[in-house]
């Protein structure tokens, strides 16, 4: 077969896994759920705690379904690239890229509890059990072939940023010389004190070099229209997402920070995509709706909490069956905020420059300083009376200081804090019965 | 003997306590076993043998430690750590850090101007710093523990333990003994190891606390009071009956009668 018959059928087959093999999968659930909902479901006993489910969690399933079915055929097909969460996505809209998030896909590895056996892989090839779990559950998914998602497909480029931590630099060469495929690293100096304009500067310089390297890979030209008009939707995304957070402002919150960890997915994976603005238009909505109709997310909302760091995805239920329990709900976490919190600074008009501010001044890339302003901030804005600050083992950026910040929002907000250990997928760092018995304690405080 | 009590029963990692407490909270009866893997059949004879002896057959019962769920007859579980808060501030009356150091794990409570739970930490995943790490080295060492007070006196001065892992202490201890170390020595070093850990986890919520009680089956040796003390530069008061302070928490959390 020529090569250019090849990439006809490839592409086919990608388009046709998107656009009717995940739409008839979605539609075939309907028919499941319609002859499901006849007969009477099992119960687990906590759904007194909770009002009814979000219906978008539907609209969730089939919107990831859609972007892991059709990426098992995207090599050969389109140009496919591997990037970090942080990593302005925007620029490689315009050049028909497919773009895979392994931390997106570690957390949904993380949900299904595979992690561990994915991270012993990577383990057993060589990485150190301290780094991050992220990382090492994408290697070993890599290594070994196995995901819960079928396939992920070859990348032809990894760009990775340092906005996030100076992990990703490490992780990606280590991919990179695994499946031999270039690397692109933008570097965006840490920031301590007030943003420093020349550091923005340096990174918006990287983001041009980084945007002629995709145009190379995919071999087409860089339209500057087209850029600006990816910056527009995924602004307008990032502001759509920060709506649906601040919703939680209200008392009863409509839904939880767990359920915001699950509806991340489309802000991190889908940005600059006008799917993905469809999407938090509908969630938006939900949610008035819930506001308007006071309903909560937790029936008996007593007690509501800020939580700091990455999700135990591995354990997200049973934790927020056991906090619901006592009538406390998460309101607010510094982590889905982080990609509603800087989106204001991007400007159309100037794409580089303002996706510098954006990507550079994210909380996680600043000092302490300001983390505590933030996190004093929200503990306001959303009138938390507690914070759980996850430890997090294996994501040492985000952990560090919290022990201080936790202090001090105790002193300064006048709320009860509470440091709990985990770690985002590693279960084997994870004390559930310690966990349980602390979080307890923790919530009893609350009484006296 | 027939009066209205309330139960408490702490079912900890190494032991399970318990007491009956009369209305005015003083212990009228108590329990102290090594714990038995079959939790829920050592726990209902031990709260029917203290039904039986203070002739409250209705008495209500509030369990807690890691065995807390499995007490058929509590009508209400309570985490330990408020346990021991309620247990040290009924006992004491004065607000202050406490510690408790138990078979696996050690908790340190700042009980606030009222008698609540002001903060808290525990040790994390690992039994260093925990009754254990003496529970298992000891007997390596053929030392009795009414053996352990009078040698850490003696001891001219404490022989280093680097390790804070309680595996990794016993394999170092085996080299000291080869390296002709006296036993006094290895002591008292392991007295002041377990110490430090201890004052790392209480780290800052000690400043400012104006008492430092300790409890758990540890405060019974006075071995580990001095090196505590010594550690912390300041005095440390142990709590009445220590081992009981988390069951007498628990019973003074049940609704009176």
């Amino acid at each position: 077969m020529s090569d250019l018959l090849k990439k006809v059928v490839r592409l086919a087959q990608y388009r046709g896994a998107a656009q009717v093999a995940a739409p008839a999968l979605a539609a075939f659930g309907k028919v499941q759920r319609r002859i499901k909902g006849q007969k009477p479901r099992k119960k687990s006993g906590k759904e007194d705690l909770f009002g009814p489910p979000l219906e978008t969690y539907r609209k969730l399933k089939e919107v990831l379904t859609q972007h892991y079915l059709s990426g098992r055929y995207a090599d050969g097909a389109v140009p496919v690239a591997w990037v970090t969460s942080g990593f302005p996505v925007e620029f490689l809209r315009p050049f028909g890229f497919h773009v895979v998030y392994p931390e997106n896909h570690a957390a949904m590895c993380g949900v299904q509890r595979q992690g561990v056996e994915l991270a012993q892989v990577a383990e057993a090839w060589g990485v150190p059990r301290d780094v991050c779990g992220y990382a090492r559950c994408d290697i070993g998914s890599w290594l070994s072939g196995k995901t819960p998602v079928g396939r992920l497909p070859k990348p032809d480029i990894l760009l990775a940023c340092t906005n996030i931590c100076q992990t990703v630099m490490y992780w990606y060469r280590t991919l990179g010389r695994i499946m031999n495929v270039p690397v692109y690293i933008i570097d965006t100096p840490f920031q301590y004190g007030e943003p420093d304009e020349r550091s923005e500067e340096y990174v918006a310089r990287q983001l041009e070099e980084a945007v002629h390297e995709c145009a190379r890979v995919a071999g087409r030209r860089i339209d500057m229209g087209e850029l600006r008009e990816t910056a527009r939707i995924s602004k307008e995304a990032s502001m759509l997402w920060g709506e649906c957070i601040a919703l939680s402002r209200n008392r009863p919150a409509p839904w939880t920070g767990f359920d915001q960890f699950m509806h991340i997915g489309p802000i991190v994976a889908m940005r600059g995509l006008p799917e993905c603005n469809a999407y938090y238009r509908e969630l938006r909505s939900e949610l008035q709706d819930r506001v308007s109709r006071g309903i909560g997310a937790v029936k008996n909302e007593q007690h509501r909490l800020l939580w700091d760091n990455l999700p135990i995805w591995y354990d997200t239920r049973a934790m927020s069956e056991l906090l619901a329990g006592s009538g406390f709900t998460i309101v607010a976490t510094s982590y889905t905020n982080g990609w509603a919190e800087t989106a204001h600074l991007f400007d159309p008009e100037d794409p580089f420059r303002s996706a510098a501010k954006v990507y550079t001044r994210v909380f996680i890339n600043r000092g302490l300083e300001y983390r505590g302003e933030l996190l004093r901030g929200m503990v306001a804005d959303y009138g938390c009376d507690g914070a759980i600050l996850h430890s997090n083992h294996s994501c040492k950026p985000y952990s560090i200081g919290q022990i201080d910040l936790a202090e001090q929002l105790a002193k300064t907000a006048g709320i009860r804090t509470f440091v709990l250990d985990g770690d985002h997928i590693d279960m084997r760092v994870y004390a559930r019965e310690q966990t349980e018995g602390r979080l307890t304690a923790f919530m009893e405080s609350f009484e006296t | 003997m027939s009066m209205a009590v309330r139960i408490g029963i702490d079912v900890g990692s190494t032991t399970t306590k318990l007491v009956a407490i009369d209305p005015g909270g003083a212990i009228v009866a108590w329990r102290l076993e090594p714990g038995d893997p079959r939790v829920r059949e050592q726990a209902s004879r031990l709260v029917a043998s203290l039904r039986e002896q203070t002739g409250d057959a209705k008495a209500p019962v509030v369990a807690t430690g890691y065995g807390r769920k499995l007490v058929g007859d509590a009508t209400k579980v309570v985490t330990e750590i408020s346990c021991h808060a309620r247990g040290a501030w009924h006992r004491m009356g004065t607000p202050g850090v406490l510690i408790d150091v138990g078979g696996q794990d050690t908790k340190v409570v700042r009980v606030g101007q009222g008698g609540e739970v002001a903060d808290f930490a525990m040790n994390d995943k690992c039994a260093a710093g925990t009754g254990r790490f003496l529970e298992v080295i000891l007997p390596r060492l053929g030392v009795a523990w009414e053996e352990v007070a009078p040698m850490f006196q003696k001891a001219p001065k404490p022989v280093a333990i680097s390790s804070t892992c309680t595996v990794f202490a016993e394999s170092e201890v085996i080299s000291l003994i080869a390296n002709g170390e006296s036993v006094e020595g290895i002591v008292k070093g392991l007295h002041m190891a377990l110490a430090e850990r201890v004052a790392g986890l209480a780290g800052r919520m000690l400043a400012g606390a104006p008492s430092v009680f300790l409890s758990g089956g540890v405060a019974k040796n006075q071995a580990m009071l001095a090196a505590l003390q010594s550690k912390l530069q300041r005095s440390v008061t142990v709590v009445p009956d220590p081992q009981l302070v988390g069951a007498l928490g628990a019973a003074l959390s049940a609704p009176m009668a």
